[in-house]
């Protein structure tokens, strides 16, 4: 019983948005537990990226309320998000393709130098910034990058998603929203993803994980949340129900099991 | 099959390596805009110098300095305009307001030299701000929005001015200040050259070389990736507005010491010779590229082509002519490079 007084560190509650007639989330819960992989699935057009663009401030929900260790929150904006910890990968990527590597890992938080040239000249600290993107690229793995200052453009799909990834892999402070991460990588770079996830885990941030690759879900996750028609309709682990169970709920071939997907809920 | 597909993997690595000329120009330009407009600048000023040789005289080099200041201050505005990927049909609209008004303030109300010139300069900004309000609140096309203000502005002229010219000689000395200048040899160089200068390596620096830079470029390339990236893209457009239209105020101050007066009937082609400078420096009307270094290239190369023509002996009005064939190609060139593969 102790573990159901945890405080999420993000719940969602009745969370909705229309565009136009189309209704994107319908009455949409979450709840993201300490220290867990949260993994969200659902068909196409579920709901999913509306849902976390509503979570991380890019989105205004029309209703619903959203609280972070439990005081409610309302972001206006994205920046307001990022300035609560909330640091997040988004399906388009959201870089700058004409800016460098270091520049788009360090968009809207640049450092400037030290003493007068920074607050006086607002200089840009490029060698730190340089050396800080290249540091961070490098846990990544990414090694065929040649040079942090390439433009964001001439890169490959996956270096791209990598350079996303880095970024907010290396700024959240509170949690980390991560939006199909893995769709342009190769297998081993997928992996690398995979495991700067259960790094940043490691580090103490839960995540959110939106994916369509089942394996990579039920190897990764704590949970699975299912998004159908924009809405959760069942809260599952890789524990209790095996990867076509999981389809068949998301699809909804199967009914949702009653269940929010803690361990208390099945014993 | 797998036997083929390696075959043609190899084909085409090979192709690679022996990329054709125009590939890797198409590269070279892509990483450095400003290649290409440096290329036209340094080829013209040697056919016209081979042409006549008058052209290359310092006298003559300074003129042609001279006669792009006004446009080259517009144009830098303009720049930062055009890089977040709109556009300021207004931007010669403002600057002669803005020099009427400061002539007014002297001369018919009065005001000391100073003063009338700090009003003229905010009376600029306001107006920047105004159509960068009407761009970022309102959220109507840039385009749209300084065709309107262009036509508004441009009639408060009339109204201010009461369509009549202000003369330089009844103005006090500060006023036509920027068309004075100093000797170095023959070369004369106009205080209203050395402001422009300033202001272009000091916007050149904050473009590059501070965050606002960075995110005028970030909300040109891609403004909703700029805006989930955490970047307060209405911030910065409406920044970028504003500041063109103080430019614009100082370029409406350089105008009167050029023409030492201050006049309602001139300026109406500024609004278009400043996008044609950006254009011809390289940098793209889609946003997010270029620069204005390249604007400078460009203003010089519009002043070396209608200098040149006429030492050449070209009639007045093919100069037009070869400056609207120089913008389509530039703009042809931006569209190739745009292509280039990542
Ligand atoms: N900006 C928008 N304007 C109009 N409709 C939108 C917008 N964003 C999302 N929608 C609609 O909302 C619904 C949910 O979209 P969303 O992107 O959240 O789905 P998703 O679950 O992320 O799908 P996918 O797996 O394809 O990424 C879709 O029907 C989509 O068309
Ligand atoms: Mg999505």
């Amino acid at each position: 019983m102790t573990t159901q007084t945890v405080v999420p560190v993000l719940e969602a509650k009745g969370l909705t948005k229309r565009y136009g007639r189309v209704v994107a989330i319908d009455g949409s819960d979450l709840e993201l537990m300490p220290g867990e992989i949260l993994a969200v699935i659902g068909d196409n057009g579920a709901g999913k990226s509306s849902l976390i663009k509503a979570l991380s401030g890019a989105v205004i929900p029309d209703s619903g309320e959203i609280r972070l260790d439990g005081e409610p929150v309302a972001f206006r904006n994205p920046m307001e998000a990022r300035a609560a910890g909330i640091e997040t990968v988004y399906q388009t990527l959201a870089v700058a393709p004409g800016l460098d590597i270091a520049d788009n890992l360090f968009l809207g938080r640049e450092q400037r130098r030290a003493g007068p040239l920074g607050s006086v000249f607002r200089m840009l600290d490029r060698k730190h910034m340089r050396s800080e993107a290249a540091r961070h690229m490098s846990e990544l793995g990414v090694a065929t990058l040649q040079n942090i200052g390439q433009a964001v453009e001439s890169l490959s799909g996956g270096q791209r998603q990598a350079v996303a990834v880095a970024r907010a892999a290396a700024f959240g402070s509170k949690l980390v929203i991560l939006d199909e991460p893995t769709a342009a990588l190769g297998v081993k770079e997928s992996n690398r993803v995979l495991q700067l996830i259960r790094d940043v885990r490691d580090r103490g941030l839960p995540v959110i994980l939106i994916s369509h690759n089942m394996p990579h879900v039920f190897e990764i996750a704590d949970r699975i949340h299912i998004q159908r028609l924009g809405r959760r309709i069942a809260v599952i682990t890789p524990s209790s129900h095996s990867m076509s169970d999981a389809v068949a709920i998301m699809t909804g071939a199967a009914p949702a099991p009653d269940s929010t997907g803690y361990p208390q809920d099945e014993g | 099959m797998s036997t083929s597909t390696g075959a043609s993997t190899a084909a085409d690595f090979d192709v690679r390596r022996h990329d054709s000329f125009g590939l890797r120009l198409q590269h070279a330009l892509h990483a450095n805009p400003v290649l290409g407009p440096l290329a036209v600048l340094i080829l013209a000023i040697i056919a016209f110098s081979i042409v006549n040789t008058r052209f290359f005289a310092a006298a003559n080099l300074s003129l042609v300095l001279l006669q792009v200041t006004v446009i080259a201050t517009l144009a830098l505005g303009q720049t930062m305009i055009i890089l977040t990927a709109g556009i300021d049909l207004s931007a010669g609209a403002i600057a002669v307001f803005s020099s009427i008004l400061m002539a007014q303030f002297c001369v018919k109300a009065g005001m000391p030299a100073v003063l009338a010139l700090l009003l003229g300069f905010a009376c600029g900004t306001a107006m920047g701000a105004l159509n960068g309000m009407l761009v970022t609140r309102i959220k109507l096309p840039p385009f749209i929005v300084t065709l309107g203000t262009l036509t508004i502005f441009f009639s408060l002229n009339s109204v201010v001015s009461n369509s009549e010219t202000v003369r330089g000689t009844d103005m006090p000395s500060l006023m036509t200040w920027t068309g004075e200048a100093i000797a170095i040899g023959n070369f004369q160089l106009s205080y209203g050259s050395i402001i422009m200068l300033l202001l272009f390596g000091f916007f050149f620096y904050a473009l590059s070389r501070t965050a606002w830079g960075k995110h005028v470029y970030a909300t040109g390339d891609d403004v909703e990736a700029a805006r989930l990236a955490g970047i307060r893209t209405g911030r910065v457009l409406f920044s970028v507005y504003t500041v063109a239209g103080l430019l614009y105020a100082v370029g409406g101050w350089i105008l009167i010491g050029r023409l030492a007066s201050a006049s309602p009937n001139v300026g109406t082609e500024y609004n278009l010779d400043s996008i044609t400078a950006v254009v011809l420096g390289g940098t793209s009307l889609f946003g997010g590229r270029g620069g204005v270094i390249g604007t400078l290239i460009g203003a010089l190369i519009v002043g070396v082509f209608r200098n040149g023509l006429q030492l050449a002996g070209v009639e007045v009005v093919w100069q037009g002519f070869a400056i609207g064939t120089l913008v389509l190609v530039a703009v042809s060139l931006d569209q190739w490079i745009r292509k280039v593969k990542g």
